[in-house]
């Protein structure tokens, strides 16, 4: 078979395998769903996150260390991830071949042929690996592996599924959706101004993988250093790395479609230096460096800010076992996989809510998706590939066990709007927060009062044998009778107070009859009063986990919102003692 | 200009009849084609002010046809397929309630994600019990539905019930968005317009509504009627303003062939979410009855309330819904343990 059959058969079954671990990336029970699919493997063999969490944090995490099996392969035989594996990659090159059909060869050969600017990807990677050194991962937004994962998951799946409902019953929400849609179609749009203009340009794992085949005994060259004009090696090039003349390891993709073409066979893969000579890497220039260090600069001022500490934003929830602010970026790849698995749909890629360096990290969004936090779900921390969401198990999620004495993971914590109540604001019953409160004993508990409503004042009456009949018609929209009202004579104590139990005729019953004298001892009146628990927010139970928001029939600005405060992650945010 | 093509009009002046006469064919056939098509989608009126839909009345009266002369049965034990298959063989055995080739629904509480034994939800023992006779009795299908507060799926799954609906061969309806259509209930205040999940009875001959015992501080309790608020889609909560009045008026939204209520164990405090075990407490009962406001009065009582203390299911008798006074029904009593 021919090597380039082989490549694209490799690049076709690890595209296909990307999507369908996409596909099984759906919390369930079917043999397509999440049993053991290893959702996190092509993320986890990518290098550039290994050695971006190990500069941040210090250590390699559990199955990044996949990593070093492509390191290894690079260090032998070079860039095979890039024209092998990498799914982005395969998008990019077919588009770029489809941008392509009909051209004619020169200019191929122009579009193939070496730039200057293929070295940007090398300061782009300079720049983000110093940046994690500093602490903060921003990889994953350049990386093409986490990019490919949250622009299929968070945008191009549920654009596709929404209205089929194969993965999904509900439709999925992603704030922003649009914007990852963007940026990847826009990626793919550049192929058509010139091939794998990412791969060539911008992608720093690219990078990092030139660097890495500097010294590959085995590589790509040229056997004898005469040769035609013909240029047939470059009409294919995918990585642009002239491999007519003095051939930029660095550069080279192994796409072998020079390799492959060469009409003299005078291309080969082999342990000799080639013949025409060998550059390693595009030539950097100063101009290059000093971008990458100011960007740097800037980037350290992204401490200065406080955003971790003092500064934090009250509206950031974190996924349930998220590390403090700090470790957190030290960690999250913004790859998406915990907002594809919720089950609620409610972590959400963030815009700004973290700051400009927590772009596209996981914010919990209450509004949105199907209900809370579940109590018994602790899918998100399990499939992330970094722990930046730590994998939880449920007795520590529910502070069972072990955990007792530390208590539940808590998320923030939910305070009660008076002003949007309805029972604070409004006088009418409601208590849906309290209802849907998972926690036992819940975490929101109601005092009971009974206030008076606004049409309901010293209203003149006159009892009728069992019943009490209001002189003046009540207005209809309040449904006396709904068991939630209650009457009293103008001016009684609470005691006094007699439940609306039903209507005969015109006469109120109710569930103890008034008396002539009672009702003369207060003037002849009475009140309409209404009975309403309003709930309370125990802080000291509340795990933040949004069902009373998700649930609050206050529907645009909830009337109970949860906020960071008293998080389990964060030592700032702690506010009881 | 020396490349015009040369069956091009002149540039200038003189302009031929015959072009100009097409030209004026063109304009005059697109000015007409414009005219006409205002014409069909002409709106004097305006948009008004809400999108109206032709709406529902009903869930539909699912009631046994000839039902047997036992009308309830309470079963006393802790087995609860056992006390199912006894409390229906009061009532004359599901032949009464399910002939060959019925379609089933049984109406589920499957409202959160919780485990069975936090008692939130419908036990699934309960439920492939009931799933059970109505395949012994001949159905040809039986379906389960509700439409959760949590995720559906997790609820579900995590609940138990999709592993009793695998291994009884029913099937769960998850509520997808196309099962919902508008309903108003004639006579009623606040099912007026409003989304219930009415796909789901689509070809269904008989319904069943399975339920947990629960305590409620808002409605008082949550049982079979309460459970019917699963039919209801979306932003429902706002009728937690008038619980008793929803629940009423959910109560004739369809007559139920039969419930079962299942008060094995009754969840007693910290409902209807529960969430720990000492919420619960061992009631060994099970209500089998064709009439949702009797069961509904048993489990006020094992609960430990009064009627009073939980206003809806007198007002859903008032309303025709059935009866609030159970005994009334002469209940058979049965105990599995005996």
């Amino acid at each position: 078979m021919r090597i380039v059959t082989v490549r694209r058969l490799s690049q076709i079954f690890f595209l296909a395998l990307f999507l369908w671990f996409c596909v099984t990336a759906t919390l369930g029970a079917h043999w397509w769903q999440l049993r053991g699919w290893p959702i996190n493997w092509i993320l986890e063999l990518d290098p550039l996150t290994a050695l971006a969490t190990v500069l941040a944090t210090g250590t390699l995490y559990k199955n990044l260390a996949w990593a070093l099996v492509t390191i290894a392969l690079t260090l032998f035989v070079g860039r095979f991830f890039c024209g092998f594996a990498c799914p982005l990659g395969a998008i990019n090159q077919f588009t770029g071949w489809l941008g392509r059909l009909g051209k004619g060869t020169e200019g191929r050969v122009e579009a193939n042929g070496h730039r200057r600017a293929q070295a940007v990807k090398y300061y782009l990677l300079l720049f983000l690996l110093a940046l994690a050194l500093m602490g903060s991962v921003q990889t994953g937004i350049f990386d093409p592996l986490p990019l490919i994962h949250r622009s299929v998951n968070l945008a191009l799946a549920p654009l596709a599924d929404n209205p089929l409902g194969v993965l999904s019953d509900a439709p999925r929400s992603y704030v922003s959706a649009w914007l990852l849609g963007f940026l990847f179609l826009g990626i793919v749009g550049l192929n058509l101004v010139l091939p794998r203009f990412f791969c060539r340009f911008v992608c720093p794992l690219g990078a990092l993988f030139g660097l890495l085949s500097r010294f590959t005994p085995w590589r790509l060259g040229k056997t004898t250093d005469r040769c035609g004009d013909c240029r047939i090696c470059e009409h294919y090039c995918e990585g642009a790395c002239r491999p007519s003349g003095k051939i930029i390891g660095g550069e080279c993709v192994l796409c072998f479609n020079c390799m492959d073409r060469c009409p003299a066979d005078r291309l080969t893969f082999a342990t000799k230096p080639s013949a025409a000579g060998e550059a390693g890497l595009p030539d950097l220039s100063r101009r290059g460096f000093v971008v990458a260090g100011t960007g740097l600069l800037l980037t350290s001022m992204w401490g200065i800010g406080g955003l971790a500490g003092a500064n934090r934003n009250p509206h950031l929830i974190r996924p349930p076992g998220a590390l403090d602010e700090e470790r957190f970026l030290a960690r999250c790849l913004r790859c998406g996989q915990c907002m594809r698995i919720c089950p609620g749909n409610i972590i959400q890629p963030a815009l700004l809510e973290a700051g400009i360096e927590g772009l596209w990290t996981p914010a919990v969004n209450y509004r949105l998706g199907m209900s809370g936090c579940l109590p018994n779900c602790i899918a998100c921390g399990q499939v992330c590939p970094t722990a930046a969401i730590r994998p939880l198990s449920l007795e520590e999620k529910q502070g069972l066990g072990e955990f007792a004495h530390q208590g539940p993971i808590r998320m923030g914590t939910a305070f009660v709007d008076r002003g949007r109540c309805l029972p604070w604001a409004m006088d009418r019953p409601c208590l849906v927060c309290h209802e849907l409160c998972p926690v036992s004993p819940k975490a929101i508990f109601t005092r009971t009062v009974f206030e008076t409503i606004r049409e309901g004042e010293g209203l003149p009456a006159r009892v009728q044998g069992q019943t009490v009949v209001l002189e003046a018609a009540f207005p209809a929209h309040t449904n006396l009778i709904s068991g939630d009202f209650y009457l009293r004579p103008r001016g009684a104590p609470d005691a006094g107070l007699r439940r609306i139990t039903g209507l005969a005729g015109v006469g109120l019953i109710l569930e103890r009859p008034l008396t002539g004298e009672e009702l003369a001892a207060a003037g002849g009146k009475v009140d309409i009063v209404v009975r309403l628990l309003r709930p309370f927010v125990d802080a000291a139970r509340c795990t933040g986990c949004g069902m009373c928001e998700h649930e609050c029939p206050v529907s645009g600005l909830r009337a109970i919102r949860v906020y960071s405060e008293n998080e389990s992650r964060s030592r700032p945010g702690r506010m009881l003692i | 200009m020396s490349s015009r093509p040369k069956d091009a009009a002149p540039e200038t002046g003189d302009i031929t009849r015959r072009d100009f006469l097409k030209r004026v064919g063109y304009a005059s056939a697109l000015a007409l084609a414009a005219g006409g098509l205002s014409y069909v989608l002409y709106d004097a009126k305006g948009p008004p002010p809400s999108e109206g839909q032709k709406a529902l009345t009903g869930l539909g009266d699912y009631a046994a046809k000839a039902p047997g002369a036992a009308k309830m049965a309470i079963v006393r034990g802790t087995d609860r397929a056992l006390m199912v298959e006894r409390g229906v063989k009061a009532l004359g055995g599901m032949e009464v309630f399910v002939q060959k080739g019925d379609r089933v629904l049984l109406k589920v509480n499957a409202a959160f994600a919780t485990p069975a034994s936090l008692g939130a939800t419908t036990h699934p023992e309960t439920l492939a019990a009931v799933a059970g006779l109505c395949f012994k009795a001949g159905a040809a299908q039986v379906l389960i539905t509700d439409n959760p507060i949590n995720n559906p799926d997790s609820c579900f799954e995590i609940s138990g019930m999709a592993q009793a609906a695998r291994s009884s061969g029913s099937r769960i309806i998850p509520p997808r968005g196309a099962l919902f259509a508008p309903l108003s209930l004639p006579g009623g205040r606040l099912i007026q317009q409003w989304p219930v999940m009415a796909g789901v009875f689509q070809g269904v001959t008989k319904v069943m509504v399975i339920s947990p015992v629960k305590d409620h501080q808002r409605a008082g309790a949550s049982l079979t009627l309460k459970n019917l608020y699963g039919f209801l889609g979306g932003r429902r909560n706002v009728f937690h303003q008038d619980i008793n009045g929803i629940i009423t008026e959910l109560a004739q939204l369809l007559k139920p062939t039969l419930c079962v209520l299942d008060g094995t164990v009754t969840m007693m405090t910290n409902g209807p979410t529960g969430g720990s075990l000492s919420d619960l407490k061992d009631t060994g009962t099970m209500v089998v009855s064709t009439d949702p406001v009797a069961a509904d009065a048993v489990g006020v009582e094992l609960l430990g309330r009064t009627l009073g203390e939980v206003p809806y299911i007198q007002m859903a008798a008032q309303a025709g819904a059935g009866v609030a006074d159970y005994q009334a029904l002469k209940p058979v009593l049965l105990d599995t343990k005996a």
